[in-house]
This record gives structure tokens, C-alpha cells and sequence, in this order.
């Protein structure tokens, strides 16, 4: 049979047992099942059972493709794969594998659709399903939204249990005994009489079949890894130093390269003026790039040295001046002519907020994401093929932009996804790969890698958006009547679309994510939307437009109830309309003994947010000490509908309440001219050990969705933090970040 | 210019004002000594000099006049450090990024304090930044590095 004849039998493989399993909702609009990219680029011996699942004679590597940018991403992944496949962690390799459609993520698409997380009806079900072909026919390959495990749980195990079943089937064909009478177990498919024939020397054999496409996945009463607490794939090396990061590349004969970017973002690269650093020690060349000059080097220091001796004329910035304009451009959005959505309109909201109604003004200051390595990439222009190396989360886009730098097709970059040292969401953007490939450009066949000095990576990210809300309320007969929150903001979303040449197809829901969702049933509540003119450059922060909605939803419902002598935890329970979020909400009220007394100068405060689907509430105590206000404890209840492993979800609850505390208190980047006055982590301060409070963790799995936890502890941090200030000091903050108001210790 | 690095000697001939940083991980290619900010802010570029943590990124190559020891000369896989065998047990790291400074500190920590209190552990590793919040591991793995160092192990 032909090659082509071979791969066209055996990808049918993955797609036509997905459906089996259940992984295709509704109906597909494009429903051939995904090409195997493995079989594009096998060597010999080697087999490629499912595009997850690559098998030669020395081992068994896992592919995972979703980016690990700290969120513990590929052991997780391959814990999934591992469970159906009946190997262990320790027998395996994880590899993220090429750039390709068939990785595409589906469960992105669960936010962009305008019903509840909540709601299970046939149109919400069929929306989400529509959504979820269209991802697929796109090849959305995007880590990101807290997706992996929603998107990969029962893919990452179907596609797990496809491979195990192949692999019988070929024992079967070998030994002549029924694929019945065969179990599995480390690797090996075991025979009646014991005897072990290990994977590896079954996956030649097992390729050639036809697919075993019917699969039962097992009960979770029979997992041996998913739920139970696991060690990470890469514990291992980052405890000693030889984890290797994409900054970490070396390549023969590589050159190292640095940037020195116009700080007025946006603006053009008048002139500029090289000769003095051209005349530095080991400095080879000097090379315009996107929104600057790069200077290329036989050492990272050296480069970054002589990038700072580049004299040139900076074009103006089109943002506005000052911090005031930035501002006001907000403030202008509250009006009709800027409405972008207005997803929840329940009763009728202007005529119950009739007599005295409570108001407030909050605002959400532009924060970088500083992840601890700085962004780079490093390209190789060879003859025929461009090669990168970068931490990405969109290689796909990757892919695309590359292409146009270089004029190679597509088909021709070859993107080795880096282990990432932190994201947050930076690694969304593309500018640091465009300018290491317009350097390698000029020299063809030498390696070179952009390292951004901290400085180049903080005043230049895609910050979070700077974000103003207005809310408007009513108590009725001593209970919540009516809430009325705007927000304004400029579309994140048509940001990060436009740089990559799309335009944002309707409104943007993460204006109003985190506010317009909530489970409550206020008779009267109305959330809307107000889409501001583009001011800086602006990208998804970890847990995106509920990062500041829920400061502004949770924050206005406590002085709501403060307003009417309302206990929050009660009102919230009456309210509530989802029975996950009040298992909850009752959790973390008896985990903090809430209501119990505190002394005088101790605050308690109480925030809750759905975000990406999973309820989270936390519980701040604070004491307001003669030296500022101390976080003294946080209680934090999350329910994920399955939890694959109890340590990483700890980890991840805990470094999102970090995260979002951190910032609320002193997080903070402000525009001059459009140049960003926080340059490096002197100014643009974050949360340290010392300043770390206990954090109380439960998990829940209530929930009838399998949710993700990356993002969803980040967004009642501010509030709950906020309302506990409150409580202690009477003071309300409506401003982040804090440390404008209050000092802490 | 002689360096000693997790007890090899190596000749380097690059500016005495080149930070040791730049020089371990460009010159002598030793890359689990990380950058992360070139102002002494984060810590990830920490390294011991005659057994005592410094910022690598803000201390000039000339003006080295010990034995340097990186996270790599530490303790390997083979033989772990107590204190990284202790951030393993406690799976300390998420992106891992700070985790060589933060090993590196806490080393330099229980050599000096064999048996800190939680407002001296917060005192010598409040210099350490970790962005994805591993503090609360951080604070535990170095208690349990201090009980294993006291025990023997």
C-alpha cells in the first residue's frame, strides 16, 4: 500500500474513536478527524498511534501539547494520556510536541458564547457546540482561559485508551490469544500466563492495524493516577538548576541579541545613531527591528550594554499624556454610542433604583505580567527551513507570523515549544519571535537569540487594561433589590486580535466577564458593557476581564450589604441560584468560622467570582496594626467539578490568591507620554515572602463540568482583601492598587 | 582571569566588569544561574561565593575572589542537597524560574541558622521573588531542609 494510503487508514484512528467516546458535541461542520502531524516526521521505527501517543523501540513519549508555563500543564496532560494507556509516569517522556490543527482546544470557545456558565439548556449546549466546531475548523492550538484540563480530560484519556486497545489488538494478532484474555499494566501487555510483552515491541505491529475505535473509558473507581496526588514530570529539574528554559538555548555558532525599543509605545523610530555601539566590544551588527533597534553580540551582556549606547529620535507615542487622559478616555466610554453588551438586563433596574439609591466609582490600574524570564526566542534562518525556539502558547501563530517575516510557507518553520518561566498570559504575544527572525534574517545560517532585558520586557508588554466601573443599587425591605454595574474598558480582545491581523467579530465578553455571569438572582440586575477607544496596547493578565470585574461586582455587593446591615455570606446564600456555588459559599464560611467573633481591630471579608466556569470564594482576615493593615489568614473553597491531582491544584489555588492579592496592594504600571514609568521590579513591586499569609485550601468536586483552576482563584483576591479592610478600618478602597490608601506591613 | 565554579577551574577573558552572571551562563555555558532582573530585585541569579549567597547580576566578575558555587554544583540528581531534596519532597516550584536563586538562599540560610525561626526564614528570602506564588511551599521545604541538615540526612 502507498504511504499516503497508510496514513490516511491509521489518522482515522483518533478522530472516529473521539467521537466514540463522546468528545464531539453536537454536530461538527467540519467533521473529518484531525491529520496526525506525528506521521509527517517519523523516523524509522517508531510509531505514532494517536497524535498523543509516539512509541519506538527505545521508549514512549507523550505528547502534550498545551504550553507549561509553571501550571504544571504537561504533567497533567500526561497523567490523562497515562491513566487509559496503563503506563506510568516514570516510563514515559513528555514532548509538547509540533504546531498543528489537530491540537486544536475546544473548550476556549465555552466563554465566547453569551449564556451562563451555568446553564445546561439545549441552545446554551448547541452555541457551545457550534463554537467548538469552529475552533477545531480554525486549529485554535492556544494554551490559555484555563482550558487544558477542561479540553483534555476526556480527549487526552480517549485518545490514551485508542492507543492501549491498539496495542492489544497486536499482542492478540501475535500471540493468537483473544484481546479478551489480555490485560495491560506498565507498559506491557500481559498474556493468561504472565508473560510481559512490553509497548515498544508491540507499536511497529500495532501501526499497521486497524484501529481499535470503540473504547470504554474507566470508572474513576479504577484510576490509579487521575485524583491522587502525583509529582510533577519536572520536579525533578527545576530543583536543581538543569531545567532548561527557552532562554536557556544554545546553538553552534550562536550570536546573542538585545533590543532597545521606542519607551513611547507606538510611536516610530525617527533616527537613530549606532556608531557608538557598533564600536563595542564583541558587538557584531546593529538591525532595525519592530518598534526599534537590535544589536547583535557575542554575549547577552554585552548586547544589552551596547543597546543602551544607541542614541535615537523617538516618534511620539499616540496614547494620550498623562494618566488623567487615560482616565477620562475611560469616564467618556459610559455612554450609549460605546455599549459593547449588555448581556444581563433582569427586571427592570432604573425603576427599582428609585429613593437613595447606594453609588460608587471603582477603578482597575494597567499591570504588567513580569513573568521571572524574561521574553526571548532564537531563530535559525538555514537554507529551506526556519527553525525556532521560544516559550509560546500560540506556536500556530507562532507559525503564521514567522512565515510573513521570512517569506518561508508555513509548512516550513519548525516551532520547538521552550519550558516557559512564567506567563501569565505574556507569552500570548509574538513580538520578541518577529524581531529574533527580522535579526536572523540579516544573517542566514547563524543562530541568534533576543534575550529582552528586564527592562525592554516590562515597558513593553501588552499590559492588562487599565479599567473603570460605575455601580448603582437598591435595598428593598432590608434586602438586595437591584444592582447596576458598567464597566468601561478598551476590548482586550480586539487588541490581541488586531496584531494579528483579525478583527473581533461582535462584543467583547471579557469586558463584562466575572460581573455579568454571577449565579444570583437580584430581581433587578443589569450588567453592561462599555467598549472604550484602544489607548495602550492591552493583553489577556491571568484570569483576563474577571481580573478586575469581580473587584468591582464583589467589592459594590459588600457595601451593599454594609449599606442595609446585610451579613454578605447570608445575602449571597439567599441569592444564589447555582447549588454548586452555595456548597461553595457554605464551605468557605465554615472553614473561616464565619460570623464568630473578631477583636476590634480585625477585619473579616468575603468575595466570590465564577470565572471560566468554576466557583471560587475566599475569605480574607486582616488586623489593622499600628504599622498598617497585616493579611492574616486567606480561606479559599474552589469547586472544579474533578480534581486530577490534589498537589497541583493546592499549588495553583494558593499562587493565584498570591497573584491576586499581590497586585491589588501595590501592582501598578502608569503611562508618560506613553512610556511606561515602571521599568523593572524595584518600581513595579510584587507580592514577597514575608508579606504571604496562611492560605487554607479545599477543593470541591461538586460541579458537573470538569473546570480548570489556573486563573479562577485570582479574581475574588482583591475584593475579599478590600471588603476585610473594610470590616477592620472603615475604610473603603475602591481604587487599586491599595497602597495608594493604606499601608501594609 | 582564573575562576573556581562547583570545583572546576576555568580561564575566562572577558571585562572585569562583566557581571559573574553573563560570564556562568554565556561564557561558561552554566544555565541553571538565571536572570531575571540585572538590579539584585528577584534573586534568581543567586550563587554562593565562599559559601555566601550574592547576587550574581550585580557582582562584577573582577571583583571575585572565591569559590563560586551554582545550583548545578550544589547537588545534582544523583546527590541531592538537603535543601533540594527538600523542594522536591514539598514540589516547591511551578515555572521553576526563581527556584535556583531561591535553593541558593535558603543553602545559605541553614548554613548560617541551622534552625530558623519563621521571621528569619522571612527575612533571608523576602529577597527572593517568585511570581507564581510558591512561598507558602518555599517556607515549608526550608523547615523541612533544616529538620533533615539537624537529622543527619
Amino acid at each position: 500500500m502507498s504511504r499516503l494510503g497508510k496514513i490516511a487508514r491509521r489518522t482515522f484512528l483518533i478522530g472516529s474513536a473521539a467521537i466514540a467516546g463522546g468528545v464531539a458535541f453536537g454536530y461538527y461542520m467540519y467533521k473529518r478527524p484531525p491529520h496526525n502531524p506525528l506521521l509527517d516526521d517519523l523516523a524509522e521505527g517508531e510509531a505514532a498511534l494517536t497524535p498523543y501517543v509516539k512509541i519506538d523501540a527505545n521508549g514512549i513519549t507523550l505528547i502534550t501539547p498545551r504550553a507549561d508555563m509553571g501550571q504544571g500543564a504537561y504533567s497533567v496532560q500526561a497523567a490523562l494520556l497515562a491513566e487509559e494507556l496503563d503506563v506510568d509516569l516514570d516510563q514515559v517522556r513528555v514532548d509538547p510536541g509540533p504546531p498543528d490543527p489537530a491540537y486544536y482546544n475546544t473548550a476556549l470557545s465555552q466563554e465566547a458564547v453569551p449564556f451562563y456558565p451555568t446553564d445546561t439548556s439545549w441552545m446554551a449546549e448547541t452555541s457551545r457546540g457550534v463554537a467548538d466546531a469552529l475552533m477545531k475548523f480554525i486549529g485554535m492550538q492556544i494554551t490559555g482561559g484555563s482550558t487544558t484540563v477542561p479540553d483534555g480530560y476526556q480527549k487526552l484519556r480517549v485518545a490514551g485508551a485508542v492507543a492501549r486497545e491498539t496495542l492489544k489488538q497486536a499482542a492478540s494478532n501475535k500471540t493468537g490469544v483473544h484481546i479478551t484474555r489480555l490485560k495491560t499494566e506498565r507498559a506491557s501487555v500481559i498474556l493468561p500466563d504472565g508473560e510481559a510483552i512490553p509497548y515498544t515491541e508491540l507499536a511497529q505491529l500495532a501501526a499497521t492495524l486497524e484501529p481499535v475505535e470503540q473504547v470504554t473509558l474507566r470508572d474513576p473507581s479504577e484510576w490509579r493516577l487521575i485524583g491522587k496526588p502525583m509529582q510533577r514530570v519536572d520536579i525533578v529539574e527545576k530543583s536543581t538548576g538543569t531545567a532548561r528554559y527557552g532562554i536557556d538555548i544554545e546553538l553552534d555558532g550562536m550570536l546573542h541579541a538585545a533590543v532597545k525599543l521606542n519607551p513611547h509605545i507606538g510611536g516610530n523610530v525617527n533616527s537613530y545613531d549606532a556608531s557608538a555601539a557598533l564600536a563595542m566590544n564583541g558587538v557584531r551588527s546593529v538591525v532595525p527591528v519592530q518598534g526599534g533597534v537590535a544589536v547583535v553580540a557575542n554575549n547577552t551582556w554585552r548586547a544589552f550594554q551596547a543597546a543602551d549606547a544607541i542614541v535615537a529620535d523617538w516618534g511620539p507615542s499616540p496614547m494620550p499624556e498623562t494618566m488623567e487622559g487615560h482616565w477620562a478616555a475611560l469616564s467618556d466610554a459610559f455612554s450609549p454610542d460605546h455599549q459593547d453588551s449588555r448581556n444581563r438586563d433582569d427586571g427592570d433596574v432604573d425603576a427599582a433604583i428609585s429613593v437613595g439609591p447606594v453609588t460608587a466609582e471603582y477603578r482597575a490600574p494597567y499591570l504588567a505580567h513580569a513573568p521571572l524570564e524574561p521574553i526571548n526566542a532564537s531563530v535559525l534562518v538555514g537554507s529551506g527551513r526556519v527553525d525556532v525556539w521560544t516559550g509560546t502558547q500560540v506556536p500556530r501563530f507562532v507559525q503564521e507570523a514567522l512565515s510573513k517575516v521570512t517569506n518561508f510557507g508555513a509548512s516550513d518553520i519548525h516551532v520547538h515549544v521552550q519550558m516557559i518561566g512564567g506567563s501569565f498570559g505574556h507569552r500570548l504575544e509574538m513580538d520578541v519571535v518577529i524581531q529574533a527572525a527580522e535579526i536572523a534574517m540579516t544573517m542566514q545560517g547563524t543562530p541568534v537569540k533576543l534575550t529582552y532585558s528586564r527592562e525592554q520586557d516590562m515597558t513593553h508588554d501588552f499590559t492588562r487594561p487599565a479599567v473603570m466601573a460605575r455601580a448603582r443599587g437598591q435595598i428593598d425591605d432590608g434586602k438586595i433589590s437591584a444592582l447596576d454595574l458598567g464597566i468601561a474598558s478598551p476590548s482586550v480582545m480586539a487588541s490581541q486580535m488586531g496584531r494579528i491581523g483579525m478583527s473581533l467579530p461582535g462584543p467583547d465578553a471579557q469586558i463584562v466577564a466575572g460581573a455579568w455571569e454571577q449565579p444570583f438572582d437580584i430581581p433587578n440586575y443589569r450588567v453592561t458593557g462599555y467598549r472604550a477607544q484602544p489607548l495602550a496596547p492591552i493583553s489577556s493578565w491571568r484570569s483576563v476581564g474577571a481580573s478586575t470585574n469581580a473587584f468591582f461586582h464583589e467589592s459594590f455587593f459588600d457595601e451593599l450589604c454594609h449599606s442595609a446591615g446585610l451579613d454578605p455570606v447570608m445575602e449571597r446564600l439567599r441569592l444564589c441560584n447555582d447549588d454548586t456555588t452555595r456548597k461553595v459559599l457554605e464551605t468557605v464560611a465554615e472553614m473561616s468560622n464565619w460570623g464568630s467573633p473578631m477583636a476590634a481591630n480585625r477585619g473579616r471579608g468575603i468575595a466570590f467570582c465564577m470565572s471560566f466556569g468554576t466557583p471560587v470564594a475566599e475569605v480574607f482576615e486582616v488586623s489593622n496594626t499600628p504599622d498598617g493593615i497585616k493579611i492574616d489568614q486567606v480561606f479559599v473553597a474552589a469547586d472544579v467539578g474533578r480534581i486530577i491531582d490534589p498537589v497541583n491544584f493546592d499549588a495553583l489555588v494558593k499562587g493565584g490568591v498570591i497573584w491576586g492579592l499581590g497586585h491589588a496592594m501595590m501592582g501598578e504600571i502608569t503611562y508618560a507620554k506613553g512610556a511606561s514609568e515602571q521599568e523593572n521590579f524595584d518600581t513595579f513591586t510584587s507580592l514577597r515572602l514575608y508579606q504571604t499569609p496562611k492560605i487554607e485550601v479545599r477543593g470541591l468536586e461538586n460541579g458537573a463540568k470538569v473546570r480548570g483552576i489556573g486563573e479562577p482563584p485570582v479574581p475574588p483576591a482583591a475584593p475579599a482583601l478590600a471588603n476585610a479592610i473594610f470590616a477592620a478600618t472603615g475604610q473603603r478602597l475602591r481604587d487599586m492598587p491599595f497602597r495608594n490608601a493604606v499601608n501594609f506591613v | 582571569m582564573k575562576l573556581n565554579v562547583d570545583g572546576r577551574s576555568y580561564t575566562v577573558d572577558v571585562e572585569a566588569e562583566m557581571p559573574l552572571l553573563w560570564v556562568l551562563r554565556d561564557e561558561l555555558k552554566i544555565k541553571g544561574v538565571k536572570y531575571g532582573c540585572g538590579i539584585a530585585a528577584c534573586g534568581a541569579c543567586t550563587v554562593h561565593i565562599d559559601r555566601v549567597a550574592v547576587r550574581s547580576c550585580q557582582t562584577a566578575v573582577g571583583d571575585v575572589d572565591g569559590d563560586i558555587t551554582t545550583i548545578e554544583g550544589l547537588g545534582n540528581i544523583d546527590a541531592l542537597y538537603a535543601v533540594q531534596a527538600a523542594w522536591i519532597e514539598h514540589q516547591v516550584a511551578q515555572c521553576g524560574y526563581c527556584q535556583s536563586g531561591q535553593i541558593m538562599q535558603a543553602a545559605d540560610l541553614l548554613s548560617t541558622t541551622p534552625n530558623p525561626t519563621d521571621a528569619e526564614i522571612d527575612d533571608a528570602m523576602s529577597g527572593n521573588l517568585c511570581r507564581c506564588g510558591t512561598y507558602p511551599r518555599i517556607r515549608d521545604a526550608v523547615k523541612s531542609a533544616a529538620a533533615n541538615l539537624a537529622g543527619g540526612n
